[in-house]
């Protein structure tokens, strides 16, 4: 197991290094950042671009680049944006929003997600699984700007129950701002409800017709305790390493999301930079989100090993 | 009973001793593999409903943009239809409520009111659809307690605009003037001096026509409580004889074209009319303005744009699925022939394209191909750089599935070549999936695209006019006023995606009975 995992990992980091050194070289390749003649930062970013070695044969610059993140884990500072800082410490900043937008909407989503997917197995081709099926078929084909925007213009134009754009500011644990934060969580909650619900309704309806069912029910357990003590662990074989994925995942965030209700979060940070052709922050981001992707995949497949013994990880086939 | 077992030999006959057996034909006509999945996806209710608005949306997004009387470049003459609602003439005059262009102001006082009645009286098109509230204030103004009126209304937009003040040339008048003789619709309406209306300016001016009291436009009102006219007489400001057929109340001393420029000689080179906008519309465009879908915040017929951004997304959409089903199925099929190290190899690659996050592939791309090969050949390459992976696999799993099966084995035994084994032998075995699990790519093609779009990363504006994406960015920057540039792209997409993942997950139980109820 442990083997496995190391294995997982080391796998992970040599991908991580060829995407990282593919988008290093594609980025460098694009003409240089112009620093505008007067500017009260050109000293320093003529330095910083010195000391990132622009013009040098580009391995021999994404060897600065390692060593610079390795030493002293330094990514940089921005050109365009936020001329002169740091953009780990932007990055950092920008942080916050993001992960309680997210958090937030799958601790919503979660709970609602597995129980409507327990419903529905447990009601199967009653009307309650159809609508629930429906629904959740919808939820998953709309694009998630559609019912941002619903909620948007419902809930906080139409209604008035919540601020329609989030509050600025960074006291992110008051009142006011959770408020803020609401139509934002709704709108991220429903794709994770309608994933977690197909998810556990599949799962669920298999595990329910298997032998160890029918066993379990003729021992005498009840229907509820059988699908409770039997059912739904097996179930969860497979609803709780997406769990875990969908807590690291929550970290990159969605950039349309972000960008209807204006949260000021990463996904804003990773948008400008495009735009404003940031490219110290742009390569943050590639190998934030690379990271974050390839992270969530090896969680989700090393935690089935640690859930069920019965999957015993890297063995040969 | 019990004698039975003793019967006696000459009891028994031959029932076919003198003819030769034949195997029997069936009776039934044979079905084939694609007939029975079309016969159970034919049971499944939903997807056949899906099937049949998809085919519509599809036949709309190709057909629309062709009969259309807008194209995408079309806009109003003078820009000033933008964010309109719907609006279709020929309904409208029925009054129904719908395809009226109805749109509800922030409440107006009683002069913004007057202001409505007066564009009906004078262009006898009365932009005021119904009045749906009626408060009243009051003031204590010097002393006196004065009543303030606030209607709430629901307008004709396209009425609402009445008439404009436009510079115009010798030429374009007399042309206005020729067709309006030609075909009676009026367009020229006299002229209204800023100094008989209490020098007001600016657009409600343009629109006032009557007496006021004051410059914030309170209408003077005769003895039976109707607008006084305050068309301008003074010929000493008029540029140009007026030809054409006389206003009603004219009697012949309005003027029509008031003197704007003049050159050298003291002629006048160019005149300001006043022109009823609906009808300079009719003048310019050759037909009345008819949105089904209303207009976009650019002014361009959201009908026509909706159907070209929904051409561009499916056909570019399918254009992907083909080719990554292309490259994925002859990938994943040497990945799962061959196995052991070249699988290993070839795994590690879909690994690292798995890895980069597309939005990042896709921005890449954009800078640094777009400029070369265009927009949308750089988007394509992204598409297809990224996309073809999980075909790939799935062709892999499809091959790990067959190739140990028992006729594999006997054409190898055969001596068939790998080519042949791969071709011949698994690949149509697994084709069904194949082919279920594209209907299933081409709505995530166009979410991604969609997405894109929206965000902004990709721009189509030079390429198809526009796209779906853009149009509700669009709609989302002033749906607070105009719900409806929002709503129909949302509605067209919603539903385009809706019914593409019910047809295809229909599809994909009709091909694989064993996988039904089963989702991934």
């Amino acid at each position: 197991m442990i083997k496995y995992t190391l294995q997982r990992l080391g796998l992970m980091l040599l991908t991580l290094f060829v995407i990282t050194l593919v988008c290093f070289v594609l980025i460098r390749m694009l003409p240089q950042p112009v620093v505008q003649p007067g500017d009260p930062h050109q000293a320093i970013l003529e330095e910083r671009m010195e000391a990132m070695g622009y013009g040098k044969p580009y391995l021999e610059q994404f060897g600065m680049f390692l060593r610079d993140i390795f030493t002293k884990f330094d990514w940089g500072v921005s050109f365009k944006n936020y001329v002169g800082r740091p953009v780990t410490e932007i990055f950092v900043e920008k942080m916050p929003p993001t992960l309680l937008v997210n958090l937030y909407s799958i601790v919503l989503a979660i709970p609602i997600g597995i129980i409507l997917g327990i419903w529905a197995a447990l009601r199967k081709n009653s009307w309650i699984d159809h609508t629930i099926s429906t629904l959740t078929m919808v939820c998953i084909s709309v694009p998630s700007f559609v019912y941002a925007s619903l909620i948007q213009y419902f809930l906080c134009f139409k209604l008035d129950w919540f601020p329609i754009l989030m509050k600025a500011g960074t006291d992110y644990f008051s009142w006011p701002m959770f408020r803020s934060m609401i139509p934002a969580v709704l709108a991220l909650s429903f794709g994770t409800i309608a994933g977690f619900t197909r998810t556990t309704r599949a799962e669920l309806t298999e595990v329910l017709t298997s032998e160890f069912m029918l066993l379990a029910r003729t021992k005498g357990l009840t229907k509820t305790q059988a699908t409770v003590r039997h059912a739904l662990k097996n179930c969860m074989v497979v609803v709780l390493p997406s769990i875990f994925g969908s807590f690291i995942s929550i970290l990159s965030g969605s950039l349309i999301i972000e960008k209807i209700f204006s949260i000021p979060g990463l996904g804003d940070f990773y948008l400008n930079s495009i735009t404003a052709l940031d490219y110290n922050i742009f390569m943050l981001d590639t190998c934030f989100y690379t990271t974050i992707g390839l992270l969530a995949a090896v969680v989700v497949d090393v935690s089935y090993g640690f859930i069920d013994p019965r999957i015993r990880m890297g063995s040969k086939k | 009973m019990e004698n039975y077992e003793r019967i006696p030999a000459e009891k028994f006959a031959f029932v076919q001793a003198d003819q030769i057996l034949h195997d029997k034909k069936l009776q039934t006509k044979a079905r084939s593999y694609f007939a029975d999945a079309m016969i159970r996806f034919r049971k499944n209710k939903s997807s056949v409903v899906a099937a049949f608005i998809l085919a519509f949306l599809i036949l709309f997004a190709l057909i629309v943009p062709i009969v259309s009387p807008y194209s995408i470049k079309d806009k109003d003459p003078n820009g000033l239809y933008t964010s309109f609602a719907p609006y279709v003439p020929a309904i409208a005059e029925k009054k129904l409520g719908i395809f009226d262009g109805a749109y509800s102001p922030d409440s107006a006082n009683e002069y913004a009111f007057a202001g409505y009645k007066a564009i009906g009286i004078e262009t006898g098109m009365d932009p005021i659809i119904s009045i749906d509230s009626t408060t009243s204030n009051y003031e204590i103004i010097r002393g006196q307690k004065v009543e303030k009126k606030f209607y709430k209304l629901t307008v004709n937009q396209y009425f609402s605009k009445g008439i404009i003040v436009r510079t115009f040339s010798r030429a374009q008048y007399d042309e206005i003037l020729a067709w309006q003789n030609e075909s009676g619709i009026r367009v020229i309406y006299p002229w209204v001096e800023s100094s008989d209306i209490c020098g007001m300016t600016g657009r409600e001016a343009e629109n006032t026509w009557y007496k006021v009291k004051d410059e914030t436009g309170k209408p003077e009102y005769d003895a039976n409580g109707d607008f006084i006219p305050a068309y301008s007489t003074d010929k000493t400001i008029e540029a140009w004889e007026y030809t054409g057929k006389r206003f009603e109340s004219d009697d012949g001393s309005y003027i029509y074209a008031r003197g704007k420029a003049k050159d050298e000689s003291g002629k006048y080179t160019s005149c300001q009319l006043r022109i009823c906008y609906y009808n300079y519309y009719i003048f310019k465009m050759g037909h009345e303005p008819s949105y089904v879908f209303g207009t976009d915040s650019y002014g361009r017929d959201l009908f026509t744009a909706i159907g070209c951004g929904a051409r561009f997304s499916l056909i570019f959409a399918l254009i992907v699925s083909v080719i990554n089903m292309f490259i994925g199925a002859i990938y994943g099929a040497i990945m799962g022939y061959y196995g052991g190290v070249v699988d290993l190899i070839m795994d590690r690659i879909i690994d690292i394209l798995d890895g980069l996050p597309f939005i990042v592939c896709t921005t890449l791309f954009q800078l640094h191909l777009a400029q070369k090969v265009g927009v949308v050949p750089a988007f394509l390459f992204a598409f297809v750089l990224t996309g073809w992976t999980g075909m790939a696999s799935l062709v892999r799993k499809q091959f790990y599935r067959f190739k140990g099966q028992e006729y594999v084995m006997a054409a190898k035994t055969l001596g068939a070549s790998d080519k042949r084994l791969i071709f011949k032998h698994i690949f149509p075995n697994s084709l069904g999936t194949i082919i279920t699990s594209c209907a299933l790519i081409i709505p995530g093609v166009i979410s991604s695209e969609t997405n894109l779009t929206y965000l902004g990363i990709i721009n189509l504006a030079d390429f198809s006019g526009t796209s779906i994406g853009e149009l509700m960015a669009l709609g989302q920057a002033g749906y607070m006023s105009h719900p409806h540039s929002l709503f129909f792209p949302a509605l067209f997409v919603s539903l385009l995606l809706i019914c593409f993942n019910l047809f295809g997950n229909g599809l994909r139980d009709a091909f694989n009975p064993s996988n039904r109820g089963v989702e991934d």
